[in-house]
């Protein structure tokens, strides 16, 4: 990306620019970062009180649409179909969750200042290795990024080398994922096997329970929500972005045309699996928990799922169909618990048959008129 | 007087000793042991009752261990219940007279527990051991081999001397060769170490364990120790094929499950995250109809092999003709589509079943084991399916290289256009193969139904499973999928005894991912460009 | 037929899809609302709807008693889909939004583990219903389900009665089998029996190829000296197992295996011809004679519209739990969650297998211990039982961590995990 110094708010623009919806997303985006705190602020009596619960609840939603940002870079601009994202979400969590155990110190249920709970009571004597170094919260970052990018790196850069594409690549992700899940279940990898990581009591000093504290953990996901799409546009945008497109629409060509391939795919796999590790990251102090399960390979499809019905290689469809798909499972599970797999099932479908292009696609037809269809996605170009 | 007791004395789950008329006082006196709530004195009831000779003895053990034998709670007498519509057909054990049908809650079971089971097994042993059948005097004596009691000498040494069939001689020898090494004498000893050759028993070889271990003659030991690396080399290589076995057994598994993706995802490229639920289907098909025929296990389930196969067939027609028709050229979204099929059809079967598990039974025949050797033995239930995957899979080789339709199946998914202008009916093509993936699926459903859970979640549990190994074989190589599902299969339970389970899978996974970079079009890459999706 | 009624209810359940939520937001405003946290699709459905039908039964009958306080209860049903962390978004959900006087709910650890951080920092009250490792001992939650000495430990005394010296420890590879586990362990070597007399085994979730672990079993079992299975097997990875144990021809009279998840309703998936025998140590079950029981049971089987359902030991222990919930709150007056939490401990409920149950200040209850025998018409029949009642221990003697832990949640002490060594209380987050 060549060096625009006309400040701040020129590059954002320039980042934007031909791109309505992602205009649109990250106005609403910022009001409702700010309307968040004063609406919580509000007396609860108000009408326009929001609760706390629907702050986390939010906040959650909003980390879940960082890591379909991050999906959808490597699907609808590399053209990589990863069925593992989840891994580098769980890692990045992982990594956050292992600060948070160590900031507990002695107020554990067994009241020991050197090891987690689920140390003591398998009978662990001392802090294994990689444990180290997560009481201090600038390294737990560091290994927040650290830990998916370099899991990606060396998995992309075996992948890529070997050439590696199509359902293979994505079987293989999901390989992936399947046996990191296996492994973190086992209690002796030392990460709480199934349990996972829980009771966390603060985060920098602040309790995790404060209601300030869940605020400016909203915010900081929404910051981070922001910065990763700009920076996706970003990316998208660059010469970088041009020739990761080219390789989506035919890879051959573009290597035959004298592009390294493998090393723009590695690039952005590995910036992707970055993006996922910070969503996961902030993710995790909102839930409260970390375990196995965020690997799970049907997790995985899940988050597919989320960019291909809000609208592939458009970013803010990723957004559109994260919280669109969360929110209609909150609804669901509380007002239909027996059927709401029906209502799930049945999106998914009728999305896929009438909506090709997600509901972004849709969006963007009504805008421009365009009453064909056209079956191919990758026609989408920025 | 004795109500009232009982109801002081109640304490729940136990019931209260009734006392029985049998017209036979050694009987009488056992049964009032037998009838009492302390399972101690059940247990020296059964010796006692096996003491009486009477001639009912035997019967009344076998009535006891299986729950025929149970007491009527109005008359207090001893009956032979058999299941009837409305509860149970009872007759007077001693008379014979029929009583009838009573509900279940008027005859009461005789409750026997572990130790009381262990006891008339082997009174019933000791009894068999002088049957006028050859076979019930082998099984009685090779039962006595398995759980050696020094008590049972006598009984061993006194039917050696009448024992005219050979088979049951030579058993009785080697059972006597056992007490014999605990023999005063170290000829003796050595006599019977040189007649264990050859056996396999663990308690033949725990015998000699403790000969090689503590014998008093340098001679014994070494005799004994010598016999024992020969077994324990004769058990490594048994635990070989054993081994060997259970991986063909879990690969086989593997090869049903994802045989019939081979066809929809490697020679049609539908992703289809809904094939775990056709097999679903398949296993619930089996248990519907075994519900409809509850008495005949054996034609279920042989019923249940075409039914599953076209109920999971029929819904993925459905399936093909209402949705992935339309997505043809857009496998990713296929994905998706057939995600939220799969969503649909678990909570279906949920809604309209159970959420629960269902009950599959095994027929007779795919029960128990085959005992090879004492050390090495097959369940026929495994054996079985292996050979089903076996016969399924060149069913359906048969099908793609030698029928018109697998013909048409291999020339659309080669060039849909040419096949087309070729006169091939595409569409039609499409469902039928589609249909034949999913029906096979169904099958495969049937099969697992006699190993596993049969549950809503079910296909979950195998599709990543399913896809792993269609990959790893080479997308749309039907031999590809055969070969990765057992070597996979036999992969892992050779990694198992060494690494446990867990990362036994862990491994297989890694081995996967690397297997791919080296290959990266799988075991078997197709050379055409129908793999290219 | 239930098929058919099974269609109308699916029918019903579209249509209500059509007309969806906003229908619900009107509600009568005096009932007091009782969540239930129990999953209903995903992986844990197979256990956890029926205990949400007990939960519904429960509610039903209380309602037909005249309510509580004047008032009539509902129920507040929510799916979190066996997924923790939406464990922890529903349980927000149903005390922030619902405003619920209690939950109901959770059925594996770590889902209890998820909710916990909620319920102690929005102050609401979780019954919990199912047997768990222990180790855990909180304000807010009230464990209804057996503590390791209600369970394992009793089961292990009966079967070392029984002469066996040799031990399989099976479990799948979670925190309940492993702290199991290592409690037994730490027993048994307390007893004496040797380090190579204890074979310990771990597999993962759902695990389905039994082939050789249960090969590996029988010859563990075949060195000539008693054995016995412990299994702390989870649900799934029963069926497989048990149906693997009964091919390999491993009779309950060879090697009995007693376990401590498999109860009536796991058993009514399996054909248990070949079990016979094989154990199961539970504070309950369905076949116990007693006249709470057969109350019970018909209630049940009338309620749901099925006379083959079968009852299991965590519907009693909601049973309990709901009860002592009641009671609870009619002694405090109000359904204040402190207040109400305070007047649980020493209340005294009817147990189903004819005795009382004691809410003790641990938050834990006192239970009898039960093993069973299984019968081949899916059944248990108890063949041993403990003489009194046995206390819940929130905190196992047999861990080194634990052993200095008490837990005592009434007014000098108010502390789950108070160590009488160091004389400090920690872990606590309110």
């Amino acid at each position: 990306m060549p060096a625009y110094s006309g400040g701040r708010v020129l590059l954002i623009a320039r980042l934007l620019k031909n791109d309505r919806g992602g205009q649109v997303f990250l106005a609403l985006l910022v009001a409702t970062l700010i309307a968040v705190p004063i609406l919580h602020a509000m007396p609860e009596a108000s009408p326009w009180h929001l609760p706390t619960y629907a702050v986390t609840l939010l906040g959650k939603y909003l980390t879940y649409a960082l890591l379909a940002i991050a999906v959808d870079l490597v699907w609808g601009y590399l053209g990589i179909l990863s069925l593992g994202h989840g891994a580098f979400f769980a890692l990045g969590g992982y990594a956050m969750g292992m600060y948070l155990m160590r900031q507990i110190g002695d107020r554990g249920v067994y009241g020991n200042p050197d090891l987690p709970d689920f140390m003591v009571f398998l009978n662990w004597h001392e802090l294994p290795w990689f444990w180290h170094g997560f009481d201090s919260f600038p390294f737990a970052l560091l290994m927040v990024g650290l830990a998916p990018g370099l899991l990606a790196f060396v998995f992309g850069f075996l992948a890529f080398r070997s050439r590696v594409t199509g359902v293979y690549l994505s079987i293989i992700t999901q390989a992936l994922t399947y046996a990191l899940m296996l492994a973190f279940f086992r209690n002796e990898m030392g990460f709480g096997g199934n349990n996972g990581l829980t009771d966390f009591k603060d985060i920098l000093g602040f309790s995790l329970q404060a209601d300030s504290t869940r605020i400016g953990l909203f915010l900081a996901s929404g910051i981070a929500l922001m910065l990763g799409y700009l920076s996706c546009r970003a990316i998208v945008i660059s010469r970088l972005g041009r020739v990761a497109a080219a390789i989506r629409d035919s890879e051959d060509r573009t290597r035959f045309i004298g592009y390294r391939v493998e090393y723009v795919k590695l690039a952005i796999f590995t910036f992707s699996a970055v993006l996922a590790g910070i969503a996961g990251a902030l993710y995790v102090p909102q839930v409260g928990i970390i375990n196995p399960s965020e690997f799970s390979p049907l997790n995985s499809i899940e988050i597919v799922i989320w960019v291909a019905l809000g609208g592939r290689a458009t970013l803010y469809g990723a957004v559109l169909g994260a919280l669109g798909v969360n929110y209609a499972k909150t609804v669901f599970t509380a007002a239909l618990p027996d059927a709401w797999l029906f209502a799930l099932g049945a999106m998914f479908v009728l999305v896929t048959l009438f909506l090709p292009r997600g509901v972004a696609g849709l969006l963007r037809r009504r805008k421009k008129a365009v009453v064909k269809v056209t079956p191919a996605v990758e026609e989408i170009a920025p | 007087m004795r109500l009232v007791l009982c109801l002081i004395l109640l304490l729940p789950g136990l019931l209260c000793a009734a006392e029985v008329e049998t017209g036979d006082a050694g009987l009488d006196a056992a049964f009032a042991q037998i009838m009492d709530s302390d399972f101690e004195l059940k247990a020296q009831g059964i010796d006692a009752l096996a003491a009486t000779g009477h001639p009912k003895a035997e019967a009344l053990l076998n009535g006891l261990f299986d729950g025929n034998l149970r007491l009527h709670r109005k008359t207090d007498r001893l009956v032979w219940a058999v299941d009837a519509d409305g509860g149970y057909a009872i007759t007077d054990v001693f008379s014979g007279e029929d009583l009838g049908i009573e509900s279940s809650r008027k005859v009461r079971k005789l409750p026997i527990n572990n130790e009381v089971r262990v006891r008339i097994q082997a009174a019933l042993a000791a009894l068999d051991l002088n049957s006028p059948e050859a076979t019930r005097r082998l099984a009685a004596v090779e039962s006595m081999l398995t759980r050696p009691d020094p008590a049972e000498t006598a009984g061993l040494k006194a039917r050696l001397a009448v024992e005219t069939d050979p088979a049951v001689r030579a058993a009785l020898e080697i059972a006597l060769a056992v007490v014999r090494l605990g023999d005063a004498d170290a000829e003796q000893r050595l006599d019977a170490i040189a007649a264990l050759h050859g056996r396999l028993e663990p308690a033949v070889r725990n015998a000699l364990q403790r000969v090689a271990d503590a014998d008093r003659e340098d001679a014994v030991r070494a005799a004994a120790s010598a016999e024992l690396v020969r077994i324990d080399r004769e058990n490594e290589r048994n635990a070989m094929l054993e081994t060997l076995f259970f991986g063909l057994s879990a690969g086989s598994v593997l090869v049903l499950a994802a045989i019939g993706l081979a066809i929809t995802f490697g020679v049609m490229g539908v992703i289809n995250m809904a094939h775990g639920e056709l097999i679903m289907l398949g296993a619930y098909t089996t248990y519907l109809i075994q519900q409809a025929m509850p008495t005949l296990p054996g034609l279920s389930l042989a019923l249940a092999i075409p039914a599953a196969f076209i109920v999971s067939g029929l819904v993925g027609i459905a399936i093909e003709r209402g949705v992935i028709r339309f997505l043809y050229g857009r496998a990713l979204e296929t994905l998706l589509a057939t995600f939220g099929i799969s969503l649909v059809l678990q909570q279906l079967v949920r809604t309209l079943i159970s959420p629960q598990n269902v009950p599959v039974e095994n027929p007779e025949f795919m029960s128990g084991l085959w005992q090879i050797n004492p050390v090495l033995s097959l369940t026929y239930n495994r054996l079985y399916i292996f050979l089903f995957s076996l016969v399924v899979f060149a069913a359906l080789f048969v099908v793609l290289k030698k029928t018109r339709l697998g013909l048409e199946v291999r020339a659309v998914a080669q060039n849909r256009a040419m096949a087309r202008a070729m006169g091939v009916r595409s569409e039609r093509v499409d469902a039928l193969t589609f249909g034949l993936g999913s029906g096979i699926a169904g099958v495969a459903g049937v099969a697992l139904s006699q190993l596993t859970n049969v549950g809503p979640n079910l296909g979950q549990s195998y599709i990543v499973d399913s896809f792993m190994v269609v990959v790893f074989g080479g997308v749309g190589n039907l031999w590809g999928t055969l070969v990765a599902g057992l070597s996979l299969g036999v992969a892992n339970k050779v990694l198992e005894p060494w690494s446990g389970a867990v990362l036994a899978k862990i491994l297989v996974l890694v081995f996967i991912i690397l297997f791919i970079q080296k290959r990266p079009r799988g075991l078997f890459p197709q050379k055409d460009r129908a793999a290219e999706v | 037929m239930a098929f058919a009624a099974k269609i109308r209810q699916l029918s019903l359940v579209m249509a209500a899809a059509g007309g969806l939520a906003l229908s619900l937001t009107a509600q009568a405003e005096d009932t007091i609302k009782v969540g239930v946290l129990h999953s209903l699709s995903g992986t844990m459905a197979i256990s956890e709807t029926t205990l949400k039908d007990t939960m519904l039964m429960l509610i039903d009958e209380q309602n037909k008693k005249g309510g509580l306080l004047g008032k009539k209860l509902e129920a507040v049903v929510v799916d979190p889909a066996s997924n923790w962390p939406l464990f922890a978004e529903k349980a927000r959900e149903l005390i922030a939004k619902d405003k619920v006087s209690a939950v109901f709910g959770c059925w594996t650890s770590v889902s209890r583990k998820s909710v916990l951080p909620v319920f102690e920092e929005l102050d609401s009250l979780l019954f919990y219903p199912v047997q768990y490792e222990g180790e855990e001992s909180s304000k807010n939650v009230f464990y209804t389900g057996a503590a390791p000495n209600q369970q394992a430990i009793p089961a292990v005394d009966y079967l070392m009665d029984k002469g066996v010296t040799r031990w399989v420890l099976a479990g799948t590879d979670y925190v309940y089998p492993r702290t199991t586990n290592k409690i037994l362990e730490a027993y048994l070597k307390a007893k004496g029996v040797a380090a190579e007399d204890i074979l310990i085994n771990y597999t993962p979730f759902g695990h389905s190829d039994w082939q050789s672990i249960v090969a590996d079993i029988k010859k563990f079992g075949s060195a000539g000296k008693k054995t016995a299975v412990v299994s702390t097997i989870n649900g799934d990875a029963n069926v497989p197992f048990y149906k693997e144990l009964g091919n390999q021809g491993i009779a309950a009279t060879d090697i009995p295996v007693v376990a401590f998840s498999v109860g009536e309703e796991e058993l009514s998936g399996i054909d248990t011809k070949p079990l016979v025998g094989h154990l199961a140590a539970w504070n309950y079950f369905m076949s116990v004679d007693a006249p709470a029981n057969d109350e019970f049971i018909e209630a049940w089987q009338s309620f749901i519209g099925n006379d083959k359902r079968v009852s299991n030991d965590p519907m009693e222990a909601h049973y309990i739990g709901f009860n002592m919930w009641v009671k609870a709150v009619e002694k405090a007056g109000t359904t204040d969650p402190d207040k109400v939490g305070e007047a649980l401990i020493g209340v005294a409920v009817p147990n189903l297998t004819g005795g009382y149950s004691a809410m003790m200040p641990n938050h834990h209850i006192t239970k009898p211990v039960l093993i069973g025998e299984i019968q081949d018409d899916g059944q248990f029949q108890v063949v041993w039982k403990t003489s009194g009642l046995v206390a819940g221990d929130a905190w196992s003697d047999f861990l080194p961590g634990s052993k200095d832990l008490i837990s005592d949640w009434r007014a000098p002490l108010s502390c789950g995990n108070y160590n009488v060594k160091t004389a400090k209380c920690s872990g606590q987050n309110f």
